[in-house]
Order: structure tokens, then sequence, then C-alpha cells
């Protein structure tokens, strides 16, 4: 049987791989991919902790399921947002998103 | 008995309303305007002269005009031979003055305002003719010297015009005051104003001298009496019909009038009566010797007139009263001829000087018989007016027992007679002197020279003839030596004898021919010494009041730029540097909004690190 640990590392090697694109992606569209990459992270550690800790048998996977439905929800949302800033800035580039600045 | 008589000033009055407000409108009908309220005028005085002879009208009150404080004054009409004369006299030359106006002014530019003029100076004139107390009478006085200065700078774009006007009105305001001290002084000391009153005032004879020679001193600058003649010949100036109406007709003798109707003061004060006499026999004398040099030919009229107006003055003043204001009457006739002679001359020939003028006569047949018979009135030759009046003037001084007196106004008849003769020897008759295109004056001006030539020559018999043989006598051997006198001179012998006497009498030729230097004595003692005053003043003024204010400029002006400076550094500073502080604050601040989505990423996942950690640490 594979050891909770290995699950745990998956999930934390998922969470940093994701965090570092958030943190280094220069378009909106990849830092959106990124945060989809943590949110995956989050739903191995519910379905491991659920296994491991002893909880009710499926709370963890409905709770996993849960997780994608309201990423899918907010992807959705964030790529409506990004198609509304590339038609008014005819950009994807944060950087450049800067109107609110200062 | 019809009391109206208070009207006959307020024809002209209300034809000068019409005329300054619609004069523009009217254009050429002002004229008529002005002479149909002339007419009005003349027409009432006749009936008011009428109504006096032969109905026994007399003065009456119009109603009570000032009271208050216990003080009442009434809006009186003085109705006697004196003013009905006066009434007549004015309004029929002032009538045909008018008349003679239309084509003396025909192309001026200001031809409304000239009759507008025209008839302020009518209703002033006879409403001081009508006064009866002192009060009306310096109105109407002031009223006519206004219209003298309005008149005499009628074209006041010439500079000599202009100066005229204001010398004369000066010259003549020195006696107003006078005349206003005297009428204060009565006021003061009898509490009456009416001319009634004066003959039995009762109260000390120094005080009564001194109002009577304070009243004559008004009459002296307003009848240009020595030593306030010299506004008189600057007047020509004016237009020729002003000269003629006002300047020898009958502002000039409103002074006569004035003494003549409070000729019941000086009657009671002798001194006064000597100081008149006198004073008009230095006129008479004084202004005859400088007509006699003269060459122009208006000042010539105008010396003449102050030398005829200093001989009723004498005459008023030796007690001859019929014989002044009889000499008033003819003076005013024959001089307005005289001087509308003159009028349509220069009308004619453009220039006033008598030695480029000559051999009129045939040329000008009007004008030229006229101007003789005004000559022969003037000089006193029988049976024109002037011979008669003069005659009584002379008869008069000789039975008031002044021999001195006598002497001087039979030189100046003597000097009269020679020096119109002149006039007319040199203008109407010879050769003519330069190039001149002489032409008659249209009907317009020379009827009404007509009508007043008849005047001049039959104004002698409107009274009882007197018949005085020795004095009659003496005055017309007196004129026919004037007069040939001035044959010789200037018909028989025009080169050599005028320039031989010329030249033997230099001194006195000088002296006469440069007006006695009145104008100059003026000019150094009063004049000068009056504008160094007022540059004094001035200076005065430009330094040291001036200045003072700007120095109280200055200081507020130093003040506010403290205060400003105040204002700009302190108050604004503590506004700006509440500003500045926000702003320097912000300035940090705004470092942390770096609008890179992945700084707040990367604080956000940091200040969670941080927060587990501490939980960690703590939560054990």
């Amino acid at each position: 049987m594979i050891p909770q640990s290995h699950f745990l590392v998956l999930g934390a090697a998922l969470f940093a791989i994701g965090l570092y694109g958030a943190l280094t992606r220069r378009t909106a569209i990849g830092i959106l991919m990124s945060i989809e990459l943590i949110l995956n992270a989050a739903n191995i550690n519910l379905i491991t902790f659920n296994k491991f800790l002893g909880g009710p048998d499926g709370l963890g996977q409905v709770f996993a399921l849960f997780v994608m439905a309201i990423a899918a929800a907010s992807a959705v949302i964030g790529l409506v947002l990004v198609i509304a800033v590339y038609r008014n800035m005819k950009t994807i580039f944060t950087e450049n998103m800067n109107i609110m600045k200062w | 008995m019809v009391k109206f008589a208070h009207l006959i000033p307020l024809f002209p009055f209300a034809a000068f309303a019409v005329n300054i407000l619609f004069g523009r409108r009217l254009k050429k009908a002002s004229a008529l305007v002005s002479i149909g309220a002339s007419v009005a005028a003349l027409a009432i005085a006749v009936m008011a002269y009428i109504g006096n002879a032969f109905g026994g009208e007399g003065p009456y009150t119009v109603g009570r005009w000032i009271s208050f404080n216990g003080f009442a004054l009434d809006f009186g009409v003085i109705i006697d031979p004196l003013s009905c004369m006066m009434l007549l006299v004015v309004t029929v030359v002032g009538t045909l003055i008018q008349v003679y106006s239309i084509g003396y002014m025909h192309d001026d530019k200001r031809y409304s305002r000239f009759f507008a003029y025209m008839s302020l100076f009518m209703g002033s004139m006879l409403g001081l003719l009508l006064s009866d107390n002192f009060v009306m009478l310096y109105i109407f006085w002031e009223g006519v010297g206004l219209c003298s200065y309005l008149l005499i700078s009628f074209w006041f774009e010439r500079p000599a015009a202009a100066r005229a006007g204001m010398k004369a009105f000066v010259t003549t305001r020195i006696g107003d005051t006078g005349l206003l001290i005297g009428i204060f002084l009565l006021f003061f000391t009898t509490k009456t104003l009416y001319f009634k009153d004066l003959a039995g005032l009762g109260i000390n004879d120094a005080t009564l001298t001194v109002i009577a020679l304070l009243i004559f001193c008004g009459a002296v600058g307003k009848s240009a009496q020595f030593p306030l003649h010299v506004w008189l010949p600057d007047a020509m100036e004016g237009p020729t019909p002003v000269s003629a109406l006002i300047h020898a007709a009958t502002m000039v003798a409103a002074g006569v009038y004035l003494v003549a109707r409070t000729y019941g003061l000086f009657l009671t004060q002798h001194t006064s009566l000597i100081w008149v006499a006198y004073i008009g026999a230095i006129t008479a004398l004084m202004a005859a010797t400088i007509a006699a040099v003269n060459s122009d030919i208006k000042r010539i009229l105008a010396y003449s007139t102050i030398s005829q107006l200093g001989f009723m003055m004498l005459a008023l003043g030796v007690g001859g009263y019929e014989g002044g204001t009889f000499h008033l009457m003819t003076h005013a006739f024959f001089k307005a001829l005289l001087f509308l002679c003159a009028g349509s001359v220069i009308h004619a020939v453009h220039t006033q000087d008598i030695f480029k003028m000559g051999g009129l006569l045939g040329k000008m047949k009007a004008t030229g018989w006229t101007f003789i018979i005004g000559g022969l009135a003037i000089a006193g030759v029988p049976p024109f007016s002037g011979f008669w009046s003069k005659d009584e003037i002379l008869s008069e001084i000789l039975k008031g027992g002044h021999p001195v007196l006598f002497g001087v106004a039979a030189l100046t008849s003597l000097l009269t007679a020679f020096y119109m003769f002149r006039l007319i020897f040199v203008v109407l008759f010879g050769k003519p002197r330069s190039e001149l295109h002489a032409h008659e004056s249209p009907a317009v001006m020379t009827v009404p020279l007509c009508i007043l030539a008849a005047f001049a020559a039959f104004a002698g018999f409107f009274r009882p003839v007197k018949f005085e043989f020795f004095t009659m006598g003496v005055s017309i051997a007196i004129s026919l030596t004037g007069i040939g006198a001035a044959y010789v001179f200037y018909i028989l012998d025009n080169k050599l004898l005028p320039a031989s006497l010329r030249s033997r009498f230099a001194f006195l030729y000088k002296l006469v021919s440069n007006k006695y230097y009145v104008d100059e004595i003026y000019g150094a003692l009063i004049i000068r010494p009056c504008m160094r005053i007022a540059d004094i003043a001035s200076g005065f003024d430009s330094k040291v009041v001036d200045g003072a204010v700007n120095m109280a400029a200055c200081l507020s002006l130093t003040a506010g730029k403290i205060q400003s400076w105040f204002d700009l550094y302190i108050v604004d500073g503590i506004v700006n540097m509440t500003a500045n502080v926000t702003w320097l604050c912000s300035a940090i601040l705004r470092r942390f909004q770096t609008g890179f989505v992945q700084n707040y990423i990367l604080i956000a996942f940091f200040g969670l690190a941080i927060m587990i950690f501490i939980k960690l640490i703590g939560g054990r």
C-alpha cells in the first residue's frame, strides 16, 4: 500500500508548481491555469486526509467534486474577465493592466 | 387795470426752451421762434407803456415769492416811465437785431444755438427791467452776464473769443461781487430789498454811502466804466449782432439803469453821486481818446460805447436823471444801428481794419447812408436824436455847477464827433485802400438798419423838446468842429496831417494807442501775481499735498506687501505643509501598490506562511 506521505508530497509538489506558476507567469491565462493546479493540490490533500484519518467514506471525494465544480465556475469567470480585458486593452499581460494603479 | 407785464419775459424764455431743446430739428425755423417771442414781448411792452403813460398803471405784485422765518419777499413787477421806456427799447432793438441776425448768421453751424442764447438774453434783460427788488434784479443781472459770456465766446473755436468771454465774465464778476455785498449790507442794516423803500432810509449816512458805492460797483462792472472797462473792447470777438444788442444797446446799459433805479439812494448821499460823476467823466474822456486812434471798426464802436456810458453816468452823477435816462434810450438806438452797419460792412469786406476799407458808400448804399445817420446822431447834429439827449446832459451839468465836468463833457463830445466821422470818412469815402469785393447785404439785414435809422433820427422827439439856446449853440459848434477836424484830417489831407501830429505828440499817441496801458497794468499788478500765487499753490499742491497722499499710499502699499508675504508664506505655508505631509506619506505607501498581480500573490503567500509558522510555534 502506498504510504500517506507520498500523497502529501505529491499534493505539496503540485501546490509548489502551481504557486511558482502563479508567481512567474506573465499572462493572465497562465496564472489562471496555475491556480487550477493549486486547487487540484488541495483536492489531493482532501482525499488523502479523508482516506487516512478515517472520516466517513466518500466525504473527501464529494468535497473534491465540489471544489472542481467551483474551480470550473471560477475559471469561467476568470476567462470572461480576461477576454473582456483583452477586448478593451488588447493585452493579456498583467503588467500592462495598470489603469487602476495610482 | 390788467396786470400782464410780468408775462413779457416769459415769451423769450419759452423761445429759449424751445430752441435749446428742439433747435436741431427746427434748423432755420429757430430764428422765427425767437423773433416771434420778441414780437409778442414787444406787443405786451407797448401795451404796458400805453397803460402806464395814459392809464396810470403802476407797479404791482404778482405773488409771494419767498417766505420763511419772518422774512418775506414778493414777486413784484415795476412799471414806471423808466422801465416802460427801457422795455420798449429792448424789445424793439432786440427784435430788429434778431431779424438782422438771420442774414448775418445764415451759414453758422450753431444757428439755432445762437437764437436760443439771444432769447435767453432777451428774457433775462426784460426780467431785470421789471424787477422791483434786489434779489430778482441780481438773478437776472447774472442771467444777462451769463448770456454775455456765452455769446462773446460763441465762436469758441477761436482762442481769442474764448479768452474774451472769460475776461468779460471775470471782470464783470468783480463788480457783481461789490453789488452782492452791497445788497447784503442793505438787507442787514435796513431789512428791506425793495427799490421803492430806498429813498427814505433812516440810518446813518456813512453806511448808506458805502451801500450806494457798492451798488455803483456793480454798475461799473456791467457798464464797463473805468477801471473795469477792459472787458468790453475784447467782447467784440463775439458775433456783431451780439455786440450790437448786448454790448451796445442793452446789457451794458443795465449798469446805468441800476443807478437810475436806485437813484433815490444816491440822491440822499452826495458823496456817492460825486463818485458816479467823476468815474463817468474819466471813463467818457479816456474811452473817447482811445476811440480816436484805434483802427478796428468794432473796437472804435466799443470804446465809443464805453465813452457814451460814461457820459450817462456823468449825467446821473450831477443830478441829471432825465438827461441820463434819455441818453440811455437814444444811445441804444443809434449805437445798435452803428454796430449793425459795422456788421454789414464786415459781412461784405471780411476785415475789421478801417484802413483797409474805403469808398464803400458807392457800393453799399443802404448800409452807408444809415451809417451816416447813426454817425450824425451820435455826433450830436440836430435834429438827430443824439443831439437832444446830449444837449440835455450838457445843460444839466452846467446847471449843476460843475465847470470842470462841463469841460470834460464838451471835450468828450468833440472827440465823439471827431472819431465817429473819422470812421465814416475812412470807411465810406475816399478810394478803396485794398482789394475789396464789397456788395450790399441782403434785405433781411438792411431793412432793420433802415428801421433803426428812423429811430436813431427821430427818437429825440419822444419827449417834449426843451430849448436851451446857450448849450445848444455850444453843442452844435462842438459837433461841427469835430466833424470838420475829421474832414480836414482824413479827406483833405489824409496823408500828412495825422502823421505829423502823431510824430509831434509821439508820447501821447503811444500812451493812447496802447489804451493807457490799463491792460498791462492789470497784467502786472493783478493777473501776474495771481498767476504766481496760483503757481505756488499748484506747486504746494503737487509737492506737499500730493506728497502726503503719495506717502500714505506708499506706506499702505508696503503694509499690504508685508501682509501679502505673510499670507503667501505663513498661512499658505501651513496649508501646503499639511498637503505635503499627506503627499509624502502616500508617496511611501503607494510603493506597495505595484500593480503586478504576482506581487500580491507573493505577499499573500508569505503572509499566510508566516501566520502558519506562528500558529505552529504558538499552537504547540
